[in-house]
């Protein structure tokens, strides 16, 4: 790095300023709350809130539903990467438009949209009658919310594999081809283990989300079933008790982001990237 | 044999995830035509929705809101996400690992803690309304703008900036004609997911908002238990068309030109 480029690190002041005045005083605002009461004294029962059975069912319940999702979302992002990859529709950006697209349909719309297909009197409903088929009664039960998390977040799943598999030198395939290995085993000892950098990042931000989405659970779990979302959401909106809402996000936040270490422990990819240009 | 199979299988699988993710989507925009106000039976078709669309003020209210706040927020994360990433890749080991890791935090925190937690800190000292969820919008728009030039940054070459210099140009003339062309790329990807993300928000604006602001988003949510307006349905699916349309000229048009 050269004299006339190591000044450069001051650009980021400003953003360094915004990260301490609204990504880390918030936290420390919600820690607050979480550690108090409505005196102001210490207490750590909203924290300890979480193991209450109704919290903790709720909390499990999350558990599975993000679990489920994110294996699903896996098992049907790779089958799509690969298929764009033989169809060669992987050149351009065809895949990322037709992932994107449907983001613009409003996000709560989408999801009454879903209502719409799945009720017990729904669209996929009366087609299956005229076609003669047994109807589905999957309305307000976790398969509906189940489909309405995969839904929204396969994309951010198949995004990051598409990129990492989408590097791959045509090169390394070939050579691997040329030396006896069938499609299943280029897979298991080519594509594979290429595309785990990939493969963490949907992790990451498919687990997230789909633990902590209220909106989700509300409209397409009829509201009897309850993630730890809406839980939180309703301390804060109905019942009013902001300390006991901020102990459960807390809670949340430091499960969230201890699983999430755990996946990405190996995971320094961009660091890397970061370092080559700066050794040049 | 089996290779038609194959291919026969994938195109298959192509068509079953394209159903997925556009039945709902068809199904809005089959309801923006339905003369009924009922939410499942057709009664027929009828452009009205689209006409009333524009004399309801709630929701063209609730629009201006939307797209103000998506292109404020995408404008003032670009320029600062810009000048951020810059500064990070010149940064040394330390602060570069500090920095990433302040970086990932909205990305990884789940929305309904970063909004609540931006809304226990303004009540401090603002008031809930456009400005607050303006701010809260960059803070989790940024990262996704620095995480688009950052590789960017990386791949260009640093080289002719520092000749410009040397040849006497200014610090600000040679980032504008030296380093600035060879990002744009990365800029625009970075501004159009930070628009993306914000006009598909909601449970962050839906914490930061307090009353009486509204986006297209809170105001849905809002009225989902008086019934939604099929003027919603007709406003939604104009908007999917212009983005389709928008997306359509901008990713092929450019893709042509380089095959030929």
């Amino acid at each position: 790095m050269s004299n006339t480029t190591r000044g450069f690190k001051w650009l980021s002041g400003p953003y360094l300023l915004w990260c301490v005045g609204f990504t880390v005083i918030p936290l420390l605002v919600i820690v607050q709350y979480a550690f108090t009461d409505t005196t102001g004294a210490f207490t750590l029962s909203n924290i300890l809130a979480i193991l209450d059975p109704i919290h903790s069912k709720a909390f499990l319940f999350s558990l599975e539903i993000a679990l489920g999702c994110t294996v699903l979302c896996i098992l049907l992002a790779y089958p799509l990467v690969l298929v764009f990859r033989r169809l060669h529709l992987s050149r351009g950006k065809f895949m990322l438009f037709v992932l994107i697209l449907p983001m613009w349909m409003n996000f709560i719309l989408r999801l009454l949209a879903w209502q719409m297909l799945l009720s017990n009197n729904g669209i996929i409903n009366n087609l299956l009658i005229r076609l003669g088929l047994q109807p589905l009664a999957v309305a307000n039960t976790w398969i509906s919310i189940m489909i309405g998390v995969i839904y929204e977040y396969l994309p951010y799943m198949v995004l990051p594999i598409y990129n990492a598999i989408t590097d791959i030198d045509e090169g390394v395939i070939q050579a691997a081809q040329d030396l006896g290995a069938d499609s299943g085993t280029i897979f298991r000892k080519v594509i594979f283990p290429l595309s785990i950098p990939g493969l963490k990042s949907g992790i990451t931000m498919v687990f997230v989300p789909s633990m902590t989405s209220f909106v989700i659970a509300d409209l397409l779990g009829g509201g009897r079933l309850q993630l730890i979302g809406n839980i939180i959401e309703q301390e804060f909106n109905r019942s009013m008790d902001w300390h006991l809402g901020s102990g459960l996000s807390v809670a949340l936040m430091v499960f969230v982001l201890i699983s999430m270490a755990f996946t990405m422990k190996s995971e320094n990819v961009v660091e890397e990237e970061g370092r080559q240009w700066r050794v040049n | 044999m089996a290779r038609k199979l194959t291919g026969f299988l994938s195109r298959f699988y192509l068509l079953l995830i394209m159903i997925f993710l556009y039945a709902p989507i068809l199904v809005m925009v089959v309801l923006s035509f339905n003369s009924s106000r009922s939410r499942v039976v057709w009664e027929g078709f009828t452009l009205n929705w689209y006409v009333r669309l524009f004399s309801n003020h709630q929701i063209m209210d609730a629009l201006i809101n939307t797209l103000v706040l998506a292109l404020a927020s995408a404008g003032i994360s670009l320029v600062m996400g810009l000048l951020a990433a810059l500064g990070i890749s010149a940064m040394r080991r330390r602060g570069y690992t500090i920095t990433m890791g302040l970086t990932n935090i909205p990305l990884l925190n789940a929305d309904i803690v970063t909004g609540i937690a931006l809304m226990l800190w303004f009540i401090h000292f603002m008031p809930l309304s456009f400005h607050s969820v303006l701010i809260a919008h960059v803070t989790f728009n940024i990262p996704y703008v620095i995480l688009a030039v950052l590789p960017k940054i990386q791949q260009m070459n640093i080289s002719i900036y520092e000749a410009s210099r040397d040849l006497g140009a200014s610090a600000v003339y040679g980032f504008f004609t030296m380093i600035l062309p060879q990002l744009t790329g990365g800029l625009v990807s970075g501004f159009f997911m930070a628009f993306t993300m914000s006009m598909d928000d909601f449970v962050i604006t839906y914490f930061t908002k307090g009353p009486g602001f509204n986006t297209l988003s809170t105001m849905i949510y809002g009225e989902i238990r008086k019934g939604i307006k099929p003027e919603m349905y007709a406003l939604s699916t104009l908007i999917f068309v212009t983005v389709f349309a928008l997306l359509l000229v901008v990713n092929f048009l450019p893709g042509r030109q380089e095959e030929e």
